[in-house]
């Protein structure tokens, strides 16, 4: 009796082996079925989706205006102190002080894409791009100024 | 003073498995009492990796405290933003659309399958199998892009936030979902094939690292560990959260105890959170992702307490709030903290080659023990 059991055993044994033996040969002869993902050297045709997270940026328009008021809504809602708003005092054409950006400082070093400064922006200023590739050869280059020189705000955004 | 290396007065053999050990899957350290290769005692050495997550979430606010706590169980970093959205909405009263609710459930499950996809990838090489690795990450591989789609990122996304999520789902999600879950159904049955039914490897789990239902419970496990043992702890089933207690599934129990007890809770709960996510795809209802809540968050003075099943086991939150916009104090009641308090127990009497076994089913998290 102890041998019956001992030969059904290794019997068993053999056929566990095989069974899973059989699925590497599948793959084996199966080429097609083998997914291998190269790292995506094709930037110019790669289509990351839409929501995809890769850092902050601002948008401008042709004409070099962005859509910024400056309402610091951004540097309040970041967890991180990422986004520092450096305003100042524009005069308009009837010589009356508007509050508008110096610069938007954006350390991406700090940046941990959560997303929360996007929703938070009442004037949609600022927007997630799907870049992905951020390594530099300098810590200083990761600290960014958002808005370009010399852009403005564009008309009609409070 | 624990003395690290050599011999005690006994005669005993000391030794260090981690911090920097490729079976310990992150910054674990392990002190091994040796008496010739049976294990005498483990004592867990932790604060490798602490980054005071508790104490960091005094100073932000309720919406900014979510994210930090992706980073502290990253492979189900949705549900442990679930649970701090539900502590931030039972305190502030928040009713959450039902939309809202049923995204997250498929998320936290679409989450789950891939937490488990990984644990079952990386506790088979950790055992010697290679392949079954790469067959795991394959079908990860579906369900992060379907998260990157939607959420934005593939492993911390940060889409809940207090009163829903974050965004309305990807158009395309209920599509490639039902993709995903009939490839799923047949890539599951080349798991049993591969791995489960391997005679060596059952040999190497069977009758190894044995926890009664009597100590799972004195210990505190929860999840998988504890259902290994007959402990019913799912707080699916137990305290229904969301739209759980609408669907139906079958909470997981094996009654062995052993390595192999616990492989199979994780396997076979894999197939219930399908058959989850197969009942509500296609009846997601219509309405808000959001509920409308105020622009600053104050949770009133007092404490509030909520828990979650996640793919580890029951993630607590507990807030003491004193009405200011951050809370006073957060505590979090990790799964793979009192998951790891047993491994001592386990292990002892054990040889210690068997000790990667116990570890492995387990399902160890480092920063979630740490945070």
């Amino acid at each position: 009796m102890f041998l019956v059991k001992y030969i059904k055993e290794v019997f068993g044994a053999i056929k566990s082996l095989l069974v899973g033996m059989r699925r590497t040969l599948y793959y084996f002869t199966h080429h097609k079925e083998i997914i291998t993902q190269q790292y995506p050297d094709n930037r110019e045709t790669l289509k990351l989706p839409d929501r995809f997270k890769g850092e902050v940026v601002m948008p401008h328009d042709a004409n070099n205006e962005h859509r910024c008021t400056g309402c610091t809504a951004c540097e309040l809602a970041c967890p991180n102190g990422t986004i520092k708003v450096v305003t100042k005092f524009d005069i308009t054409p009837e010589g009356k002080k508007k509050k508008a950006i110096d610069k938007l400082v954006y350390h991406l070093e700090l940046c941990t894409m959560c997303n929360l400064c996007v929703i938070a922006c009442p004037s949609d200023a600022i927007v997630m791009d799907q870049t992905f590739e951020h390594s530099v050869f300098n810590r200083a280059e990761l600290t960014k100024v958002l808005n370009k020189p010399g852009s403005k705000i564009m008309d009609g955004v409070e | 003073m624990v003395e690290e290396l050599g011999t005690t007065t006994e005669g005993d053999l000391i030794i260090n498995v981690g911090p920097q050990h490729p079976a310990t899957h992150g910054v674990l350290h392990l002190v091994i009492t040796l008496n010739g290769e049976t294990i005498k005692k483990v004592e867990p050495h932790l604060g490798y990796i602490h980054r005071s997550i508790e104490k960091m979430c005094e100073s932000l606010t309720y919406r900014q405290f979510i994210y930090v706590t992706s980073r502290m169980d990253y492979l189900s970093a949705h549900i442990n933003n679930h649970a701090c959205a539900l502590c931030v909405e039972k305190g502030m009263q928040i009713e959450v659309p039902e939309r809202a609710q049923v995204i997250r459930v498929l998320m936290d499950e679409l989450t789950r399958i891939a937490s488990h996809e990984l644990w079952w990838g990386a506790m088979a090489m950790d055992l010697g199998a290679f392949t079954p690795f790469f067959h795991a990450f394959r079908e990860r591989e579906t369900i992060n892009d379907i998260m990157e789609e939607t959420c934005g990122a593939r492993l911390t996304m940060n889409y809940m936030v207090p009163g829903g999520v974050m965004a309305d789902l990807h158009p395309d999600f209920q599509k490639r979902v039902k993709a995903f879950i009939s490839l799923y159904r047949s890539k599951i049955k080349e798991y049993d094939e591969m791995l489960t039914g391997n005679i060596i490897f059952q040999n190497r789990m069977k009758g190894v690292g044995y926890l009664s239902p009597e100590d799972a419970i004195s210990y505190g496990c929860s999840g998988p560990a504890a259902r290994g043992s007959g402990v019913s702890c799912d707080i699916r089933k137990l305290y229904p959260y969301e739209v759980y207690n609408k669907v139906q599934f079958e909470e997981v129990l094996e009654t062995a105890g052993d390595s192999f007890a616990r492989y199979m809770v994780r396997i076979r709960e894999m197939n219930q959170s399908v058959s989850i996510i197969e009942q509500l795809i296609d009846n997601i209802p219509e309405g808000d992702y959001q509920a409308k809540t105020k622009a600053v968050l104050k949770l009133p003075k007092g404490e509030f307490y909520t828990r979650v099943e996640t793919a580890r086991g029951e993630l607590g939150v507990y807030i003491v709030s004193e009405g200011a916009t951050t809370p006073y104090r957060i505590k979090f009641r990790s799964p793979g903290f009192s998951n790891l308090s047993a491994l001592d127990h386990m292990a002892r009497g054990s040889k210690l080659g068997d000790l990667v076994a116990m570890m492995g089913t387990l399902d160890l998290v480092i920063p979630d023990i740490d945070r």
